[in-house]
């Protein structure tokens, strides 16, 4: 099972996402921002990171990145990606998911241990976990204020696409405590928590992180 | 504009030339023009100049510094030691790991978030110089009163920027300090720590040999940043026509570092360059002048190849500008084609600028005029040294004993307590250090609030190491000799708490003026202290640095001397964390305490310092170490008590997993009472526990070892009750967290 990470100039987490899959018994293939090549992976995860050094608009360089169109024309014919952090504010700048990510409510950058919950788990990266589960995956970030339009919020809500929410407390002034999001299809999920920096608790809060690669790694074969 | 060169500076030996305004003293001046048998051309006094100031020179602290060589112990670890931009250790299993710590104080008060952000960007390249990839950082930081105005100036400032620009590099920052002390106030210290690690056939050294091989600038263009002092030159030279004097401090692009640092890597991975250098402080002319010195000698630049980003810099500012994230390589020009092409792909600019020559001098022409011919090694090595006076500070005549309260009841103890435990020094610094990623690369295995930083270094045998970085600067004003020890012993101990081995020590020595003979005497007996103590324990100092001039008129800073310590732990899973993990365990001290308070956090609550450092024991400090690392499957947890003493170790360990603890502090047997039980910071302790079949055990270690060991209780419960003091937990963390967060939102 072949699970691409992309290396966009200033990713950071690429190589966390590429232990993940490896760990979750996937074979992680390395992906360059600058070449339209998929390797033929079934599936693909944008890392964290401040691609472009978040110039413009966190993700809005990397949207334009050669890589980036492959993986649009693929996601839109439902081709499983998940963007993690950095590439939850990519996938946003692409439209393959709705709202924006803007400037945490403190105005800080916030690294903690966050509490969870899965709301969705009808995703392929999120099917391993019960619906109601409780998580503590790290988030860190300075742009992570999910943010939309009422009648988006409202779709994303009636249509159960929020695919985890803050709970406890929420760290950044999130719309609805919005967490991780999912596309009308439910193939491309966006998350601003860190699922690759909880997969072993010798350097992470928890384990709970690990789910979302073994559960992407159960869904291709189940196709 | 008319090019001041080396034929002119030969037809106009008279010119009048502004050496006093660019810091060199009559004497260096006449040196300058000895050395070259005629007055040195404006480029060539500018690269004089900045190479001989005292942060790049250490001038004035050579003559200390030697001692380091001098009583250097043997050490089989080293493997490139002090000299070079970093110095490297083996870790075993063909690992070498380098590290260094630098101070950015003086731009961090000027600019506090450029400042701060481009100390963490200079170490990383200083780290990344020697084939290295860093793999975390920590920082030390100190400023004046906590609720003064100028702190809530520099504080935020300066936290953002440590996080700016380390988070954008995905580099976890591991740990550090934040200390509040009134002699800080305007003199704010930024230190920044990186660690690194590479394969021992990687390293790299900055030295150009090989006639023919070609010199390579990369990374980021050539701007008016950090031109400083030397912008007198241009204005002094050529009169008119000239932008407005640009900013002395560095602006930094973290964006540019990253990917400097995989094009880097990606080259060394290669084995494309013969040596390379980082621009920081004095820019191209420290680099082309250490690497030609480093060398044969003979180099030659043609600087107008320079990219540059401000197309009116003159050449003397293209020589000193201290733009940030830029590289200079020696290069084979058979394996050009191949660096640039890597270059390319990360999109990273380079350009070849000269090449390495059979002579002795650097040459460096712009336009075909011949601007600089200097031997290198008189810019870079043969600076001035001076042997400053020195003289035992007036102060110590006016030291005082502490004359503190004596503590019995449970109100006592709960209202003394609480009050330390929320002074700015000991309070929860999450409000800072959340705004760190502890996380990225996904090796941090421990990192803040725990005794030390610790990182895996490979993943299927687990080999880790671990790092502190200590100082108390109170003790090193009541004793700079034995306060450098007793920074040494902490840091070590911090180290072996957590289970890792100490091998190696980096320092950061931060003084007021070295022309006060006062201070000088600090720094003196500073170095004396810390290169006795490594040779006395077999620990070699990899480099360091020296920040002078930490001073506002003539109170200086007290003398901070930050000593880092890196420790190797063969098994990262075994590591001992500080939070005490479940109920029913025996909470032990290992060590005695005695009843000296001068220097503690609990005397500078009460206003006092005191009139001595404790005199470290050692051989029991050894021992202590041996200790830690033989019994550490025996602990379930372990933290070593230090600043704000048993008081606030309780406090961390209680906290971290809210799980309390039952402690009795029977009067009668600690000398000093309930008090220094609590709130001395005697050295040489631990707080650990056990699981009550494994006390047997541990008491026989400790008599092998004659370490003291003495039983304070259990853990278990929603409170911390010392005596009869309870104090719910929720009431503690209240008073612990939210000082922070109030002061500075």
């Amino acid at each position: 099972m072949r699970v691409g990470v992309v290396t966009f100039p200033g990713s950071l987490d690429d190589s966390s996402a590429l232990r993940a899959i490896r760990v979750a018994g996937g074979i992680p293939v390395p992906l360059f921002h600058a070449s339209d090549d998929l390797k033929e992976v079934q599936a693909v995860v944008l890392p964290g990171g401040f691609s472009y050094g978040d110039y413009l608009r966190c993700g809005a360089i990397s949207r334009f990145a050669p890589i980036m169109s492959s993986i649009i024309i693929a996601a839109e014919h439902g081709f499983p990606v998940l963007g993690i952090c950095n590439g939850f504010q990519i996938l946003c700048e692409s439209h393959l998911l709705p709202g924006a990510l803007t400037r945490n409510q403190g105005l800080h950058f916030v690294c903690t241990d966050q509490p969870l919950i899965v709301e969705n788990n009808s995703t392929p990266w999120t099917s391993g976990y019960t619906k109601g589960d409780r998580l503590v995956i790290p988030i860190k970030n300075g742009e992570g204020s999910f943010q939309a339009s009422t009648e988006t919020l409202a779709e994303l809500e009636s249509e159960g696409r929020i695919v985890l929410r803050y709970t406890e407390s929420n760290p950044n002034g999130s719309k609805n405590d919005i967490a991780g999001i999912t596309n009308a299809r439910g193939n491309v999920v966006g998350v601003m928590p860190h699922p690759e920096q909880a997969i072993e608790s010798l350097t992470g809060p928890s384990e709970d992180g690990l789910t979302f690669f073994t559960s992407i790694l159960h869904s291709m074969v189940g196709r | 504009m008319a090019l001041d060169t080396v034929t002119t500076a030969a037809a106009q030996p008279d010119l009048v030339q502004p050496w006093q305004e660019l810091g060199l003293k009559e004497d260096e001046y006449a040196r300058i023009k000895e050395i070259l048998g005629r007055r040195p051309t404006s480029s060539e006094l500018a690269m004089y100049s900045v190479m001989w100031s005292e942060h790049c020179s250490y001038k004035s602290s050579k003559v200390h510094l030697k001692q380091f060589g001098e009583k250097a112990p043997h050490s089989d670890a080293l493997l490139v030691g002090i000299g070079e931009n970093a110095g490297v250790v083996d870790i075993g299993q063909g690992y070498a790991v380098t590290f260094k710590i630098e101070s950015h104080n003086h731009p961090s008060f000027i600019e506090p978030y450029q400042g701060a952000a481009t100390g963490v960007g200079g170490i990383v390249r200083d780290i990344l110089t020697m084939g290295a990839r860093p793999i975390a950082i920590m920082d030390p930081l100190r400023f004046g009163p906590a609720d003064a105005p100028d702190t809530r100036r520099v504080l935020p400032g300066i936290v953002a920027g440590v996080g700016g620009y380390g988070n954008c590099l995905g580099l976890p920052n591991i740990g550090g300090e934040v200390v509040f002390d009134a002699s800080y106030a305007g003199n704010p210290l930024v230190n920044a720590l990186c660690v690194g690690v590479m394969r021992h056939e990687d390293i790299k050294l900055a030295t150009a040999h090989g006639t023919g091989n070609l010199v390579v600038l990369f990374g980021a263009k050539t701007g008016g940043d950090g031109i400083g002092g030397v912008s007198v030159l241009a204005s002094e030279t050529f009169a008119s026509g000239k932008a407005a004097k640009r900013p002395a401090v560095q602006v930094g692009d973290p964006f540019a570092e990253k990917v400097l640092i995989e094009c880097s890597l990606e080259i060394f991975a290669e084995d494309l360059v013969v040596g390379i250098q980082d621009l920081g402080g004095a820019g191209l002319s420290c680099a082309t002048s250490e690497l030609a010195s480093a060398g044969s000698g003979g180099m030659s630049i043609q600087l107008e190849k320079v990219p540059l980003r401000d197309p009116s810099l003159s050449p003397e500012e293209i020589l000193m500008s201290e733009s940030q994230e830029r590289m200079c390589a020696i290069i084979e020009p058979a394996k050009l084609a191949r660096f640039m092409k890597i270059c390319r792909k990360w999109e990273v600019t380079a350009t070849v600028i000269g090449e390495v020559t059979e002579g002795k001098n650097l040459e460096i022409t712009f336009n075909g005029e011949l601007i600089v011919d200097v031997p290198p090694r008189t810019v870079a090595h043969d600076g001035p040294v001076y042997n400053r006076p020195i003289a035992k500070p007036a102060y110590f005549a006016t030291l005082t004993p502490t004359a503190l309260p004596k503590i019995e009841s449970a109100d006592e103890i709960k209202s003394e307590l609480l009050a330390l435990i929320s002074s700015p020094n000991i309070a929860d610094k999450s409000w800072v250090t959340d705004q760190y990623d502890r996380y990225v690369q996904g090796n941090s295995v421990l990192s803040q609030p725990e005794d030390s930083g610790m990182i895996r270094i490979d993943e299927s045998t687990n080999l880790g190491v671990a790092i502190s970085t200590d100082a108390n600067a109170r003790w090193s004003y009541l004793d700079p000799y034995n306060g450098a020890k007793l920074a040494l012993l902490e840091s070590c101990r911090n180290i072996a708490t957590t289970g890792a081995k100490p091998l190696a020590v980096t320092n950061c020595l931060n003084f007021g003026s070295p022309e006060d003979p006062g201070v000088m005497w600090q720094f003196a007996e500073t170095v004396r202290g810390l290169a006795d103590i490594c040779l006395e324990m077999g620990l070699p100092v990899t480099g360091g640095n020296v920040s002078f001039y930490n001073q506002t008129g003539t109170v200086a800073i007290l003398p901070t001397p930050v000593i880092g310590t890196l420790g190797v732990i063969q098994d990262v899973t075994s590591r001992t964390r500080m939070g005490f993990p479940a109920a029913d365990l025996m909470v032990m001290q290992i060590g005695n305490t005695s009843d000296n308070f001068s220097g503690s956090e609990w005397a500078h609550l009460h206003g006092q310092m005191g009139d001595s450092a404790p005199t470290p024991d050692v051989p029991a400090e050894m021992r202590l170490i041996d200790l830690l690392l033989e019994g550490q499957p025996l602990f379930e947890s372990a933290h070593d008590l230090s600043d704000g003493g048993l008081a606030a170790a309780l406090t961390e360990a209680t906290l971290r997993n809210g799980i309390g603890a039952t402690i009795a502090l029977p009067a009668q047997f600690i000398p000093g009472g309930v008090a220094a039980g609590l709130f001395a910071e005697t050295p040489g302790r631990v707080l650990i526990t056990v699981h009550p079949a494994n006390a047997e055990a541990l008491s026989a270690l400790a008599s092998k070892y004659e370490i003291p060991l003495h039983q304070l209780g259990s853990t278990g419960g929603s409170d911390l009750m010392i005596n009869e003091a309870a104090i719910p937990l929720e009431q503690l963390r209240k008073a612990h967290t939210e000082t922070l967060p109030r002061l500075f939102g």
